[in-house]
Formats: structure tokens, C-alpha cells, sequence
């Protein structure tokens, strides 16, 4: 995959794709979790799309990615196989972790979803920890965290940033700033005016961008411009991708705590239905290819429901294994 | 070689040997490098220089970094030694160590695995007060996934750090600060000792003295003369403390019908308890006397000296343990 490469309607379309599996994989877990059929803590990143999609576009899949408990965009940006996760989160022993971690916590290596965390800022020491490996190996393989805001304010942003700065860790930061922290807004919990501001605290060695992070070409570019830095041994960004989250902070928060006029500002200029605009704009694709890719991608997530559903669950004795390894 | 080791020499060759055994060994830590001076407590000396400060890395004071940087490593791989200087230091990166290293395996479903060793240091005794000297093992024992360790001699030291750095689970190697000097006789090369296996180094039929680390040190010194006056002490040295071998710990108590357990730690809700409940499950029809522990008082470490020596388990303490246990009283 080249790097380098300008922007063109070919990218946008390849952005658009994998934005579009998101929100079709976002839509229909929450339709299945109001319907009863399934019962994970859900954190949906409805809005965030763009962000991750712009991403995983320049990810390999031995890449890694270190993403948080908002993280089903990120994880299917990267190519995790809709099957494993659906079974996962179906509480299925074919799941991707056996049903021992849940949506909280997907794990698939093959596709270097490397670590889904639910604890608040924790992506980025590890993330680190793979860069470093990296570069001892000389690997060429980049690592990515992924957070929120919020994550920006706990000590191990500032631990882990100043950290790969002073090793030139081939790290990518990628802040999505949906304006809230949980259910505290922005500026009640986060002192500086962008997130990308801080990364002048960590020196010459870090760069920091803040994006439109629904803009599929400001978003694609900063994702170029900072896997290329990380590839070539010239260290970390911090990307603030500026972004909006729609569905509250956990499935079935009403978010009283979003007042009503930003919530209708933000649905007005919601970036599904901007980029597909862009795609039929661009002449890349047409509304019927557009709706066959839409029709492809429900068949292929009705898949993975249907092998989820006849999937066995786990075994009690599930309970006893994977604690240690055979020394 | 001379024959005779020390603590501090004796972790130094374990990570020596480790490092030119496997390239995938790698370390990190606050001033761990040799031109920071090769770790505060000269541990580390001479192998960033022997092995690169790729794979030596002195890092910032960044607890959550270090541990976090390790377990990315191991996941990516790589098999790395991180040092948190005093175990104090350790409650900095407990996210790392609880919610992640200790859990990432089985969260996973086995897909993944935190191949680390974290060392730290410790110990009362020094006038190093509250925030440089706790004992905080018990913590992690509690933590399913973790594996902790605590020699009890310099050629165990080696032996049982090598094991760590070859298990393929995160695993917490505890040093004790105040006897970082003491010798014993040198292992052989590259001497590995297995995990999770308690060493019955002392046979005996009349109390089992249950111990790991520093305690086991006092008691080598009183056993022999317990045994003129005709007490016989069987030592049980645990080496890994979780995963608990209980195996070894039943086959003794069922034999002597007695046990005495001790550690540094302090006495409320330790390993001494778990120790203590898990032979009252399976040893209660041999017992002959209440299970005893000796352990330090429920209290922050002081800092004078002789606070300190009165928060401290003492070798007095266990030599009359031994004998309260035998004589079956239970007003202890």
C-alpha cells in the first residue's frame, strides 16, 4: 500500500466502504440488542465512522491496533471478520475470545486487534510496547492507540506520549474527540482548546494534528502523513480527530447531558450521509453500486448473526482454561 | 566462577544468561542503563553495554509506561524484563498489572499472552519508612494469571529468575532490599528451577515452618540448634508463592501434623492466611496444634529504627512459634 499517494475518489470509495460495514455492524447490533437477542455492554460509535474507516484504509493487518470499549468501528476498520465478533458477542464459544471477554474486549491477533481495553487511557503504554517491539525487530509494522477526549486527561497519555517521543516509537495517537467524556462535556472536563495542543509537550519528536475527523480527506491524510512518519522511523503523532458521538455513552443513555440544539446541529451534517454524497459526487460508484455494496454488506452481517445464533455456547470447564499457559 | 554468590550478582547472571540465551529478552526500567549507573541497586550493570540500549532501556519515571511497554512487547513477541525499582513504585502501574498482564490471556481466550517478568524490590528493615518498604505480594496473589516469586537463596535467585523470564505468563519476581549482600554457593550455568514447586530443603518430623523469602534466612540459622535441643524443623521454602503449591504443603503438614508459616509481609489477610486455610481443608484430621503465623504488625512501615525493628516480624518471633505450636497452646 502506498502512502504517499494524494487523495483520490478511488480512497474516498475505499474510506466509504469500510465506514458504511460500520455502520451497518453499529445499526444492527443495537436493532439486536433492543430486540433481546443479544446482551453486551455496548458502547456504539454512531458518528464516528469516518474516523476509523480513514484509518484502517492505511492500516496492514499486521499492523497493530491497542482500541478501547468504543471500539467495534475500529475493529472492523482494521478486518476483523464479522463472525468471530458477532459470536463473541453472542456469548458463543466460537466467539473471538470464547465468550470470556466480550464486546468489551475483542481480541484478534490474525487481524492486529491486538488489545480492546475497558479501562480509560490504557491503549497507549501498550501500544508503545508493541512500537518498541517493532523497532528492535525492524518490522516496519506501526502501532496504533485509539481514545477518546476524556483519555487524554488520565496519566497514562502523558506517560505513554512522553515515552515514544523520547524513543521515536513508531506509534500512531489517534484521539477521537467526540466532545464528551462519558456525559461531562469537553470544556467541564478538558483544559486545552485542542487536543493536539499537548502534543508540543512532548518536544520536537511528537507531532500533533487536529482533523475533521468526519471529513474522509482531512482524516485520510493526517492517517497518511502519520503512518508514513511512524514507517519511516521518525516517531509518533498525536492525531486529534475532531468527531461527534451520537448514541449517548452507553447503549440506552438517553444523553440529557447533550442539549439539544448540538445534537440536532450534529445530526444535520451526519457524515454517512456526507461521504456518500462525496462517493456519488466523485463518479467513483453509482446509487446502484452503491446500494448492491449496501445489500452485500447486511448479507454478510446477517452471516455472521446466523453463525453466532448456531453457535454452541461455551463449556463450564471454559471457566478453568486459558488462565496460564503450559509452561 | 567463584563459587560463592550474591543476591545482587545472582539476579545480575539470571538476566545475563537470559539475554544471550534468547534475543527476544529485553529490558526496561528506570535507570537500568549503564550510564545512568546500571540500576540504582547495580543489578542491571554491564548489560546495556554487553547487550545495547535497544534492548536495555532506561526509561522515564513512568510506571504505567514501563509495565504498558512490556506487556505491548510480549504481545508483540518479545519477552521483557521490567524493573519497578521498589515495589511501592508498583501501585503506579496497577492497571497494567491487574487489568491487563494478568488478564489479557484469558480475556482473549487464549489468543494472547503477557510473556513478562516484572522485578521489583523491597523489603523493611533499612529506615526506608512507608512508601519504600511494604511487602505487597499478597496483592497479586489475589490477581488470577499472575505468577509470584520470591527466592530465598542467591542460586535460587538465578534459578527462579531464569524461570521467569522463560514462562510464558506475567510473572512478579520479588527481590528483598536488606539482604541484597548476602552469599551462597554459585548454581551451575544457566540453572533454571521450575515454577510453581516449593523445595522441601530441610526434612523434619515434628513442625512444618511454611516460609518464602527473608524468614526462611532466620530460620537456617535456629534449626540446627532447635534440633540438638530435639525439635525437628521440615522447612518448606514455597519459591512461588501463587500459584501455591499445596501438594507440598499437605504431604509435609500431614507428616509433622504442625505447621508455623511466616513472612514479611504483614499479618492481616496475607499468604499466611490463604497458607493456613488451605491446610486446615486438607491436613485438619493430622493436625495437632493450631496452625501459627508470624508475620509484621498490621501497621505502615516507621521509619526510626526501632519502630521499625517493633513493626517487624522477628526471628524471636518464629523460634517461639515453633515452640508455642508444639507445646498445642492456642493463646497466641
Amino acid at each position: 500500500m502506498t502512502t504517499s499517494a494524494s487523495f483520490t475518489s478511488k480512497d474516498l470509495y475505499e474510506v466509504y466502504k469500510k465506514a458504511l460495514k460500520i455502520l451497518i455492524v453499529d445499526e444492527n447490533i443495537r436493532g439486536l440488542i433492543r430486540s433481546g437477542a443479544m446482551h453486551p455492554v455496548y458502547y456504539s460509535p454512531r458518528g464516528q465512522e469516518i474516523v476509523a474507516a480513514a484509518m484502517g484504509v492505511h492500516l496492514e493487518p499486521t499492523d497493530y491496533l491497542c482500541t478501547i470499549y468504543r471500539g467495534v468501528h475500529d475493529q472492523v476498520a482494521k478486518g476483523m471478520p464479522l463472525d468471530v465478533l458477532l459470536a463473541e458477542y453472542f456469548m458463543k464459544v466460537t466467539g473471538a475470545c470464547k465468550g470470556k471477554g466480550g464486546a468489551m474486549h475483542i481480541t484478534h491477533p490474525a487481524s492486529g486487534v491486538m488489545v480492546t481495553t475497558g479501562v480509560v487511557g490504557s491503549s497507549m503504554p501498550i501500544a508503545n510496547g508493541m512500537a518498541w517491539a517493532s523497532q528492535i525487530k525492524g518490522d516496519d509494522r506501526v502501532s496504533v492507540a485509539t481514545f477518546g477526549d476524556g483519555a487524554s486527561n488520565i496519566g497514562a497519555f502523558h506517560e505513554a506520549l512522553n515515552m515514544a517521543a523520547v524513543w521515536k516509537l513508531p506509534t500512531i495517537f489517534l484521539c477521537q474527540n467526540n466532545r464528551y467524556q462519558e456525559c461531562t462535556q469537553y470544556a467541564d472536563s478538558t483544559s486545552c482548546e485542542k487536543i493536539s495542543d499537548r502534543a508540543a509537550a512532548y518536544g520536537p519528536n511528537m507531532v500533533g494534528v487536529s482533523v475533521d475527523g468526519n471529513d474522509a480527506e482531512e482524516m485520510w491524510n493526517a492517517m497518511r502523513d502519520a503512518v508514513a512518519r511512524a514507517r519511516s522511523g521518525a516517531g509518533p503523532t498525536l492525531i486529534e480527530a475532531n468527531t461527534f458521538r451520537y448514541m449517548g455513552h452507553y447503549f440506552g443513555d438517553q444523553a440529557p447531558y447533550i442539549p439539544k440544539e448540538e445534537l440536532a446541529a450534529e445530526m444535520a451534517k451526519d457524515p454517512m450521509i456526507r461521504i456518500r454524497q462525496q462517493v456519488l459526487d466523485s463518479g467513483v460508484a453509482t446509487e446502484d453500486d452503491l446500494v448492491a455494496l449496501k445489500a452485500e454488506l447486511e448479507a454478510e452481517f446477517e452471516a455472521a448473526v446466523q453463525f453466532a445464533k448456531d453457535s454452541p455456547e461455551p463449556e463450564l470447564d471454559e471457566v478453568y482454561k486459558d488462565i496460564y499457559g503450559a509452561a | 566462577m567463584s563459587d560463592k554468590i550474591n543476591f545482587t550478582q545472582a539476579y545480575n547472571r539470571a538476566l545475563d544468561e537470559a539475554m544471550a540465551a534468547d534475543p527476544t529478552v529485553i529490558m526496561l526500567g528506570e535507570d537500568i542503563g549503564d550510564k545512568e549507573g546500571g540500576g540504582v541497586f547495580k543489578v542491571t550493570g554491564g548489560l546495556s553495554t554487553k547487550y545495547g540500549t535497544d534492548r536495555v532501556r532506561t526509561t522515564p519515571i513512568s510506571e504505567q509506561a514501563i509495565v504498558g511497554a512490556a506487556i505491548g512487547a510480549s504481545l508483540a513477541g518479545m519477552k521483557p524484563v521490567a524493573e519497578i525499582m521498589l515495589m511501592n513504585f508498583i501501585t503506579v502501574a496497577m492497571d497494567m498489572i491487574v487489568n491487563h498482564a494478568a488478564k489479557l490471556r484469558f480475556m482473549s481466550g487464549g489468543q494472547t499472552s503477557v510473556p513478562i517478568t516484572i522485578r521489583t524490590r523491597t523489603g523493611a528493615g533499612m529506615s526506608a519508612a512507608g512508601q519504600h518498604s511494604d511487602m505487597l505480594e499478597a496483592w497479586f496473589c489475589h490477581t488470577a494469571g499472575m505468577k509470584v516469586v520470591i527466592p530465598s537463596t542467591p542460586a535460587d535467585a538465578v534459578g527462579l529468575l531464569r524461570a521467569c523470564i522463560e514462562d510464558p505468563d506475567p510473572c512478579l519476581f520479588i527481590e528483598d532490599a536488606l539482604t541484597r549482600t548476602v552469599s551462597g554457593p554459585a548454581p551451575e550455568a544457566n540453572h533454571i528451577l521450575p515454577l510453581g514447586k516449593a523445595n522441601v530443603e530441610r526434612e523434619g518430623t515434628d513442625v512444618s515452618f511454611i516460609s518464602y523469602g527473608r524468614p526462611l534466612q532466620d530460620m537456617r540459622k535456629m534449626v540446627d540448634r532447635l534440633a540438638e535441643e530435639g525439635i525437628s524443623v521440615e522447612i518448606v521454602d514455597l519459591r512461588t508463592v501463587s500459584p501455591l503449591d499445596t501438594d507440598t504443603i499437605v504431604k509435609s503438614v500431614n507428616k509433622t501434623g504442625r505447621a508455623v508459616i511466616a513472612h514479611e509481609a504483614v499479618r492481616s489477610f496475607g499468604v499466611g492466611a490463604e497458607v493456613a486455610a488451605r491446610i486446615q481443608e486438607h491436613c485438619f484430621a493430622a493436625l495437632k496444634a493450631p496452625v501459627l503465623r508470624v508475620a509484621s504488625k498490621d501497621v505502615a512501615v516507621p521509619f526510626a529504627r526501632k519502630l521499625e525493628q517493633e513493626f517487624l516480624y522477628k526471628a524471636t518471633d518464629i523460634e517461639a512459634a515453633i515452640r508455642q505450636t508444639l507445646e498445642g497452646s492456642t493463646s497466641r
